[in-house]
């Protein structure tokens, strides 16, 4: 039981991390129809920027630790997402209209490019940061097994919800909101009314960013190790945890996110840790097979 | 106010226009008849860069607006309710307006809803119901109320009347010739239902294969025996 509480606390958390990439692989896969595959590249650029940006507090010795969060936080999603709104223009837009295919294609050039530049750029050897968030609260103890939530899962459970709660606020209930939802409906459409669309794209990409950005942030905290090579398999992950949940459905990539967490710490804790991704993309093919639309998503033929 | 002069657009390697000419004047309804595939959603599509024309002019009051984007189109004055309606399904009613909207000023909003619920009643009653969920007439009425949120001083209406109860229509034609004429709002309609919708204009065009084959005021052209032949005989 205690063992299961652990389990549980540590897959909500690496879940939370999912979730919050797997929301830039549904809204840009919402409203150009298109995955990018180099969100996951966007990710790791996230978690660079929160390094770098930890190293320079550190040498500038702002010893605070809540003020330098807020400084890294604000600085990785400014910074990430200037590279999700270059991404975009660079590498996407010039290919609107083309084939859907040379997009993708174009998608997983960027993978590869940001990848080696990361790596050219800051070297291929692992980045370590010290721990800078130690303890946490013991929960239950029993014959010498202590269920730990610690503090630095707390802020990133916390701050995922955070996120989550005002981005949906934003997308049910702002202009900008509904003008993404416009152009996910239907983007022509959405031109007639009198919207921006490049513009609204462009947000879309700018807000997914900001979102692996803290996700970056976040793993960059909890693993306190990063390479430039991350962005791949949580990248994978993430776009399989928006696929489980539906693709193009927010609400969807959320719980898909958290899903995937948990079946991974799952089979880790109760099977052999080697095949955690072969679970976890195994549940991605089941769900191709049995639910193609995911768990949230809808078919998409709708009634006219 | 609105003047389309030797306009090409091509799908592709098709070429759906091909070098239309027409103009329409300041308050009032201009209607264009045409048969299926004649490039009749085409135009209106062009008038809004959806796509943008690839050879020829279209000027708006004093602007050239052939190659400006979509929505500086819209911020200009023009709106459209397309073909197919292209409601927003899975947004309210209420939604749909307020997307309508984006380009008017926020302020004349509450006093815009009232006009088209005024024209429209049914709307009002539906107003936190999903577009998808409404039927054809109240999707087109929803089509043209949205376009009407915008302020625009020229409208375009692609085949308000398709598939609609022969009540429904009546209804729909009522309205735009009130909003045309209470309103000042200019409206280019286009038509397959040739009677009601010369009936309605001032003035016509008749498009043929991506080209203007006739023009002449609405009493003339349905007097016409050739349009007569073409456009009129059989149906009603």
């Amino acid at each position: 039981m205690e063992y299961f509480l652990q389990q549980l606390i540590n897959g909500l958390t690496l879940g939370a991390i999912y979730g919050l990439i797997a929301i830039g692989y549904t809204m840009v896969y919402g409203i150009i129809g298109m995955i990018n595959f180099a969100h996951g590249e966007v990710y790791m650029i996230g978690a660079f920027i929160s390094l770098i940006t930890f190293l320079v507090l550190g040498m500038l010795g702002v010893g605070w630790l809540p003020l330098a969060l807020l400084i890294v936080l604000a600085s990785a999603m400014f910074f990430t997402a200037v590279y999700g709104w270059v991404l975009e223009r660079v590498a996407y837009r010039p290919l609107r209209q083309s084939p859907r295919l040379a997009a993708l294609i174009s998608a997983i050039g960027m993978s590869i490019f940001l990848q080696n530049y990361v790596q050219v750029a800051q070297g291929a050897r692992v980045k370590p940061l010290p721990p800078l968030i130690g303890g946490g609260i013991n929960l239950m103890e029993r014959e010498g097994f202590v269920v730990q939530l610690s503090y630095l899962q707390i802020i990133i459970i916390v701050l995922t919800i955070a996120l989550m709660v005002t981005f949906s606020l934003l997308i049910n209930h702002t202009r900008l909101g509904r003008a993404q939802r416009a152009c996910q409906e239907d983007l022509k459409m959405a031109a007639l009314v009198g919207i921006n669309v490049d513009r609204t794209i462009s947000t879309t990409f700018v807000i997914g960013a900001a979102l692996a950005a803290v996700a970056g942030m976040m793993v960059t905290l909890y693993y306190g190790v990063i390479d430039f090579f991350i962005g791949f398999l949580a990248g994978i992950k993430a776009f399989t945890a928006a696929v489980l949940g539906g693709i193009g459905s927010l609400p969807g990539a959320m719980l898909g996110g958290v899903l995937i967490g948990l079946i991974e710490v799952f089979w880790s804790a109760y099977f052999t840790i080697e095949y955690k991704d072969v679970a976890a993309f195994s549940i991605l093919v089941l769900v191709l097979i049995f639910r193609p639309t995911g768990l949230l998503g809808r078919p998409e033929v709708e009634k006219v | 106010m609105l003047r389309v002069e030797g306009l090409h657009t091509f799908y592709g390697s098709i070429e759906a226009l091909r070098g239309v000419d027409l103009e329409v004047s300041s308050g009032e309804i201009v209607a264009l008849i045409g048969a299926n595939g004649a490039g009749k959603s085409t135009l209106l599509m062009t008038i809004c860069g959806q796509p943008h024309a690839a050879r020829g002019q279209v000027r708006f009051g004093d602007d050239d607006i052939t190659q400006w984007p979509t929505h500086e189109i819209i911020a200009a004055g023009i709106a459209q309710a397309p073909e197919g309606r292209r409601i927003f399904a899975r947004m309210s009613v209420l939604e749909n307006l307020l997307m309508g909207a984006t380009s008017a000023d926020p302020q004349h909003f509450e006093s815009d809803l009232t006009r088209v619920f005024t024209l429209f009643p049914i709307l009002k009653e539906r107003r936190d119901q999903r577009g998808g969920t409404l039927s054809g007439g109240e999707q087109q009425m929803l089509a043209i109320a949205r376009a009407l949120m915008s302020r625009p001083r020229l409208l375009l209406l692609d085949e308000p009347s398709l598939g609609l109860a022969p009540m429904v229509v009546k209804q729909i034609f009522r309205v735009i010739q009130e909003i045309n004429e209470q309103q000042r709002v200019t409206v280019f309609l286009v038509e397959q239902n040739a009677f009601h919708a010369l009936r309605l204009a001032h003035r016509g065009y008749v498009l043929v294969n991506g080209r203007v084959t006739m023009t002449g005021t609405g009493r003339d052209l349905l007097a016409n025996p050739d349009i007569r032949a073409a456009y009129l005989e059989g149906g009603h």
